[in-house]
């Protein structure tokens, strides 16, 4: 019998902001423990919680990057739970009435090649909600420590519907989710520091049948790899459970990345009963038209979108819109060459993906203080263009723009990198090559075009890598016929 | 007010993380009852055509600007931890 996979995924992504949700203390990283708490973090008798206005535009702005409805309004609940890692004893989230319902999440699944562009979906997104993120525990032999810094951060919560069918489908949902985030400033989604973090629900059933099967769900996923790699294990374990005619039990299951598999953390549900109800220290929220539409002009145009664009107006390929587009600073920077010269922006794109990354990640410097500005880009490509260098030759003006912030004609002066020859030079050259090289002639005349490389490496020589190889090619072609 | 509405009183004290005595089960039994059989002559009101409320206040958008203020010092901030080690609070082992 052949199965299929239904999985959805929680995924908790930290707003960016200064102080934490409801209240002053700052919401920061790297701390020392319990530096960053105040009373109401503390859930101290008598503290009452505010809202942070920033993390309400943050998550607004989310919802409406990924197409949620915003209701008119919105409230605050109590989820109530005991466990040390909230002094509160309750978590204030929403629970029936989200500031952001519905909405999708486009995804690209990999192409055949990394050359060519795979395949686009929407995720349906059953809701994204706002929450006091909770403190940190480190267990230890005997006891646990609890640090209570990241307690009260701003956290969403983004549910997707069932609407995924494989790890590489939940691959492409955290990337995309991560990558507009970022694109909009609402969040870094920093794994590593726990800004984004995910949990699976999984399922199997047989093809063809509609109902769900009892679901896992799976904790522990802490990267964008280790979500892919858990939930294909995931399913193949259920597979062959009920291949084995075993059924699956409800109940929460560990990735182990280490061991690379799954590991049972507890079968039932201890009933849990959170006894949500409205929290009445907290006034609900209204959300009127002028502030989603405010909100709404300050969303970016989203990666997806650019990618597209770029390709349509620019006509440049899916390889080099695929390294631009995921980093906003360096699109933004290589749409600011291509603007000036359109006709240009295949070249000025070639030389940002490849020789200006390079060299960033050589000197180990960010694209903002580089010497590097979209007049060096034109000058360099113009220069080729013209037949001033040749193509080889520019990666070199590259480096040296790079290093002294000089534009492109400026190095090819100084260093003397212009053809110091004429026309009538090259076909010297050429015909001498041609003399010297009597194996590749009568390859090249008996049908093997590619024996020409060989002369035309000759000449590149004799020219110190100056001359024009297309020119080079044509002077080679005539010469020989 | 009618058996099967009475109140599951090992339940609530388990949520509560309480211990009772049976005397004190008995006693608070049905002191809860009475208090669910006082709220539910609320459901004796016709409410179809009103809306639920969230707050008891009709106020809106109470919040404060984006900036990180003080927080407590440390030492205050665990001055009333029972245990405390590497400034952290200590607590009985715990994992999930």
């Amino acid at each position: 019998m052949e199965y299929e996979a239904v999985i959805g995924l929680e995924v908790h992504v930290q707003i960016k902001t200064e102080s934490k949700i409801f209240s002053g203390s700052r919401a920061g990283y790297g701390y020392g423990p319990n530096e960053l708490v105040d009373p109401v973090v503390l859930g101290l008798p008598g503290a009452l919680p505010v809202m942070n206005k920033a993390a309400l535009d943050g998550i607004i702005k989310a919802g409406l990057a990924f197409d949620c409805s915003i209701p008119d309004w919105c409230k605050w609940d109590r989820k109530n739970y005991f466990y040390p890692d909230s002094p509160n004893n309750y978590q204030i989230t929403q629970y029936d009435q989200p500031i952001c319902e519905g909405g999708e999440v486009e995804i690209e699944l990999s192409g055949d090649s990394r050359a060519e562009m795979g395949e686009h979906k929407k995720i349906k997104l059953a809701r994204i909600h706002l929450e006091n993120d909770v403190g940190k525990l480190n267990h230890f032999a005997e006891d646990s420590l609890v640090d209570y810094n990241r307690a009260f951060t701003p956290l969403m919560e983004i549910v997707s519907e069932p609407d995924m069918h494989s790890g590489d489908e939940a691959f492409a949902f955290l990337t995309s989710i991560r990558q507009t985030m970022i694109y909009c400033g609402v969040s870094d989604c920093d794994m590593e520091k726990g800004q984004m973090r995910a949990d699976a629900n999984i399922s199997v059933r047989p093809v063809g049948e509609t109902a769900l099967g009892s679901k896992i769900e799976l904790k522990n996923l802490n990267s964008i790899t280790g979500v892919k790699n858990g939930i294909e294990y995931e399913i193949k374990r259920q597979i062959r459970e009920l291949k084995k005619g075993n059924s699956i039990t409800q109940a929460t299951w560990r990735w182990n990345a280490d061991l690379g598999r799954t590991e049972l953390m507890r079968e039932k549900e201890d009933a849990h009963d959170y006894r949500y109800f409205p929290d009445p220290d907290l006034l609900p929220v209204k959300i009127d038209y002028e502030w989603r539409n405010r909100i709404q002009s300050e969303i970016p145009e989203l990666p997806f979108e650019k990618q597209r664009r770029f390709m349509e107006e620019y006509d440049l390929p899916y390889t080099i819109t695929s390294v631009l587009v995921p980093n906003r600073t360096l699109s933004e920077f290589f749409e600011q060459a291509a603007k000036k010269d359109p006709a240009k922006a295949k070249a000025i794109g070639n030389y940002v993906t490849n020789d200006l990354l390079r060299e960033l990640s050589e000197a180990g410097q960010s694209l903002a203080d580089c010497k590097i500005s979209p007049e060096h880009l034109l000058s360099l490509v113009e220069a080729v263009e013209k037949g001033t260098i040749t193509k080889q030759i520019a990666k070199d003006v590259f480096v040296e723009m790079f290093r002294s912030g000089e534009l492109a004609g400026e190095v090819i002066e100084r260093k003397g990198l212009k053809p110091d020859f004429d026309d009538d030079q090259v076909k010297v050259w050429c015909q001498e090559a041609i003399d010297e090289n009597p194996k590749p002639v009568e390859d090249f005349r008996s049908g093997n075009g590619k024996a020409l490389n060989a002369l035309l490496g000759q000449v590149m020589k004799k020219s110190r890598g100056k001359a024009n190889p297309q020119s080079v090619n044509q002077v080679l072609r005539e010469l020989l016929n | 007010m009618s058996e099967e509405q009475s109140i599951d009183i090992e339940k609530v004290a388990d949520l509560a993380r309480i211990a009772l005595t049976s005397q004190e089960k008995s006693k608070l039994s049905g002191q809860l009852d009475s208090i669910l059989e006082y709220i539910n002559k609320l459901n004796e009101l016709d409410t179809d055509n009103v809306e639920p409320t969230a707050h008891p206040h009709s106020v809106f958008n109470v919040w404060r600007e984006d900036k990180a203020e003080k927080e407590l010092p440390i030492e205050e901030a665990l001055k009333n931890a029972p245990k405390q080690r590497q400034n952290m609070i200590v607590v009985p082992k715990v994992v999930e």
